[in-house]
């Protein structure tokens, strides 16, 4: 099968106007007769369920939290990239399209990231509209703040609740829409699998997660919007509930899998503790914009450091590496995420690091706090070289704007980072990869659609900072919008869906035969317990930094690992009602076929780009070197069996209106 | 640190329920209240026995999902966080923990320590938002200044989680703190003006509909609040319920 993008023709600045011209609408009479599932109800899920219901259509949403509000948008910190240019720094669409293709490392689509440019000022408007309250300055006006991989101002921002404050907007859109009776909400529901009916999307297999019954749900088209991946390596900054179930379920079922290597390691992340560690907190990439990160400049100091003997605020000036502003003098501290975590491990793997397991690195508060100290100072008449009053006043500025990270980060540390500076490692965060989708975001299923990050789209190789919730809001409110009525134009005189098909029955039975073989399969290991050791196999081997020979390894050993799982894993208690190491034991299952063909993946690019960084393949100063000849191409696989038996299809990416050249951050 | 753990275990909705004792060694001071949970569940497990149930997702204070009523307090002894958030550290070795689920009668117990809180949901439906379709042709978002103190206020409303602990923490299970920060939230902005009238008298209905207990003003709520949602709140709740019933 060819893989056709469906990019329209035209300028890429002209695609989304001119496609919106002349795609085919359904009536207003008509979209009642037509039902949609959405299922996840973040971001994406969330303002897509709304819009669709406002726009007339029957909705069905699904999540499996307790609540559409708890979906795990709700954790995004620092903030949402829009075009808007209120700080008039020379932003505009173009500078946030180039900005994306330019982050992800030239491995996005243009004219999908295009389009995300344009409608991202919409998002502004939309939300504030809603009552979204986003951070303000004295003047009344909305207030900006900087972030990775941008020269200008543009990212909106609610203190360090961004994310929640989004996700509780679309929230309150899709509650209008269920008080409505336009949306019909599945709380505490899994899909388990997709119903294909003549070759089109036509409905899910659902678990209720406190009856345990097995449900059928019709619909004229499908949406996934169930998030990404991360949590493959067990650790991550992903919610513990956070799977691929419903995206892998679909691949299973005919969608390609776009770039699944393709994933990000965030810098700024509160290191691990102890072997107990069940997920890892991300501390905001707005605190690159106040905080320098270093490392003893010695191996002694460090040693001493680890060993308790020195401190950190014990290092003058000249004893500290701060080893961004020191390799990229341009944009310092404020690299993308995927330079500042790689530098991050190369001075913690030179034997630099500064917690007992020494993979930890310094951010470091005490240079902001005297800089807005003295400023506030200045404005209040107090003598600016009063050390002590203009490091209380600085505390405050910086309390004002991190306030509640930094609490979190005294929360689960029992350290003061107001005193001494921050620990902070890389850590699983995002993924890039996901289903591929054409330019309508309908994936290689007719009437199968993903949206936000369970889609592969917009962020390339490596995903900038304050996109993520850009990009699950442009999907949801204002793409999948149009593009769906395109497709389910010729489905008006359809009529419900019946759920008595046999291909209903089909995927009932096999969801139903899984689980019976978990609940009998007696084995003598927890599911956690396998999930730990595939994620102990993907950072080692498929993690920040990859090889050939160790991506061989975690191919076999996954294999192995998935062998093993079903064999030996052990399911209590009953599935007639709420069981939580089932719904685990369902997710883990499809994590170990997704790792597989992660690491293949990852294997297969012989190159270095954004978050993938092939050891064999870097610059002499220890630079992804990517090989635009060869690989300037989208991964897709096809799924025939075994992740080991996949098919490789190939989307080559063309590039009208940026030029490719090697990131320069220098 | 070795402890004593007094469980609620109760197998669904019908189901009586009732204390379990259990023991457990080999906790550490930097596990969290969960991660302590896990390493208990694991144990439990490999015995034979099975794992109790408790809500959970974020594991970063911010989702909502997780509850427990902890020796006596929603989210347990330490204050501003959640469950997820406390530290082994706030406990002693050989203490003894009560661990029970958030208990109102609008709160039904699904199993253990998950209890049901649709009925929040239900009360945002009744009119949680602001009546704006999508369109992308929305005015200009910096058309409406709103100066920073209400926008700060405003936001400080809009932290609200949904955990239901100021619930579980009052003597009337009355969820008034909760249906305040939302009523705030939009009563301070001039978007929500609009229909600020409806929004609280169909609110507060519905918050009366599901079962949830009058306020009588003992401040527990806010005190147990993961967030610090203020009793301002409710003042101003009742301000509008009050200018709102007069306009009738």
């Amino acid at each position: 099968m060819a893989l056709d993008s469906k990019i329209p023709s035209g300028s890429v600045s002209d695609k989304w106007t001119n496609y919106k011209d002349h795609i085919n609408l359904v009536n207003p009479a008509n979209k009642r007769n037509l039902d949609i599932i959405v299922v996840g109800t973040g971001l994406a899920g969330g303002s897509a369920a709304a819009t669709l219901a406002e726009l007339g259509y029957n909705v069905k949403a699904f999540c499996f939290q307790d609540s559409p509000r708890r979906a795990h948008s709700i954790a995004a910190q620092g903030g949402i990239n829009a075009a808007k240019n209120y700080q008039g720094d020379g932003d505009s669409v173009f500078r946030l399209f180039y900005d994306t293709v330019k982050g992800g490392d030239y491995r996005a689509r243009e004219a999908n990231v295009h389009r995300l440019a344009e409608v991202s000022t919409n998002i502004i408007d939309q939300c504030v509209a809603q009552g979204v309250p986003l951070a303000r300055e004295y003047g009344g006006l909305l207030d900006n703040r900087s972030f990775g991989g941008a020269l200008v101002s543009r990212t909106f921002y609610a203190r360090g609740q961004t994310g929640q404050q989004l996700l509780l907007g679309a929230y309150s859109a899709m509650n209008r829409q269920i008080g409505r009776g336009k949306i019909k909400m599945h709380n505490r529901h899994e899909m388990l699998d997709l119903v294909i009916v003549n070759g089109k999307a036509r409905g899910i297999i659902a678990r209720n997660l406190i009856t345990g019954e097995i449900e059928r749900h019709s619909a004229h088209a499908v949406v996934i919007a169930s998030g990404g991946y991360g949590n493959v390596f067990f650790l991550s900054t992903n919610a513990m509930g956070s799977n691929a179930t419903a995206a892998w379920k679909i691949h299973k079922k005919g969608a390609f899998f776009a770039n699944p290597c393709y994933t990000q390691i965030h810098p700024t992340c509160i290191p691990v503790s102890g072997d107990h560690q069940s997920k890892l907190t991300l501390m905001s990439e707005s605190l690159r914009n106040d905080g320098r990160i270093w490392v003893p400049a010695k191996i002694e100091d460090a040693v001493a450091i680890r060993e308790g003997k020195k401190k950190a605020i014990d290092l003058s000036e000249a004893e500290r590496d701060y080893y961004l502003e020191r390799r990229y003098p341009a944009f310092g501290n404020l690299v993308p995420r995927d330079v500042a975590s790689r530098a991050a491990k190369e001075r913690c793997d030179a034997g630099f690091g500064v917690n007992k397991t020494g993979e930890a690195v310094y951010l470091d508060f005490a240079a902001a706090i005297q800089r807005y100290g003295k400023e506030q100072a200045f404005l209040k008449g107090i003598d600016a070289t009063d050390k002590q009053a203009v490091t209380k006043l600085g505390t405050e500025v910086v309390k004002n704007k991190y306030g509640n990270l930094f609490q979190m980060y005294y929360k689960i540390v029992d350290e003061d980072p107001y005193t001494s500076p921050m620990m902070i490692y890389p850590a699983v965060h995002y993924t890039m990869g996901g289903t591929w989708v054409d330019y309508n975001l309908m994936t290689t299923i007719p009437g199968c659609f993903s949206i936000g990050e369970s889609n592969f789209s917009d962020h390339g190789a490596n995903r900038l900072g304050a996109s993520a919730l850009m990009q699950g809001l442009a999907d949801g409110y204002f793409v999948l919008p149009y593009t769906i009525g395109d497709y389910l134009s010729p489905d008006i005189k359809m009529g419900t869906i019946p759920t008595d098909s046999p291909e209903f029955e089909a995927a009932e039975k096999g969801v139903k035969d899984q689980i019976e073989k978990f609940m009998n399969n007696n084995g003598t290991h927890s599911v956690d317990y396998f999930h730990r050791k595939l994620g102990k196999i993907m950072w080692d081997k498929v993690g920040m930094a990859r090889n050939a020979q160790g991506l061989n390894e975690a191919i076999n050993e996954i294999a192995a690992l998935r062998e093993e799982f079903y064999k030996d894993v052990k399911v209590p208690g009953t599935d007639k009602g709420f069981n939580q190491e089932l719904e685990k034991a369902t997710r883990v299952a499809d994590f170990l076929e997704l790792g597989e063909l992660f690491a293949k993946d990852a294997l297969h690019r012989n190159e270095s780009c954004g978050g993938h960084f092939r050891e064999e393949y870097q610059t002499e100063d220890g630079e992804a070197k990517r090989d635009d000849e060869n690989f300037a191409y989208v991964a897709a696989w096809e799924y025939k069996g075994k992740p080991s038996d996949a098919v490789l299809h190939k989307e080559d990416l063309v590039f009208d209106a940026v030029k490719l050249v090697q990131r320069n951050y220098k | 640190m070795k402890l004593t753990l007094k469980i609620w275990r109760q197998k669904n909705a019908q189901d009586k329920g009732a204390m379990v004792d259990y023991k457990i060694d080999g906790i550490e001071p930097d596990m969290s209240f969960l991660e302590m949970l896990d390493v208990f569940n694991e144990d439990l497990m490999s015995k034979g026995g099975e794992p109790v149930a408790f809500d959970h997702d974020c594991r970063e204070g911010i989702c909502g999902m997780c509850s427990l009523y902890i020796n006596g307090e929603a989210h347990g002894p330490d204050r501003g966080v959640t469950t997820c958030q406390l530290h082994m550290r706030m406990f002693k070795d050989g203490d003894t923990i009560t661990i029970e689920p958030f208990r109102a009668a609008a709160f039904p117990v699904v199993k253990d320590l998950v209890v049901n809180r649709s009925a929040f949901d239900r009360i945002q439906h009744a009119g949680g938002f602001i009546s704006v379709n999508t369109s992308g042709n929305t005015i200009d978002a910096n058309t409406i200044p709103i100066n920073k103190k209400d926008a700060d206020e405003a936001f400080d409303a809009a932290t609200c989680i949904g955990c239901g602990a100021c619930v579980a923490s009052c003597k009337n299970s009355s969820a008034m703190l909760f249906v305040a920060a939302k009523v705030s939230q939009y009563a301070l902005l001039p978007q929500g003006r609009i229909e600020a009238t409806d929004r609280v008298l169909n609110m507060v209905s519905q918050m009366d509909a599901e079962g949830f207990g009058n306020c009588t003003n003992t401040g527990a709520c806010e005190v147990e609040c993961p967030k610090g949602i203020s009793l301002e709140n409710i003042a101003r709740m009742n301000r509008e319920y009050m200018s709102a019933s007069l306009k009738g």
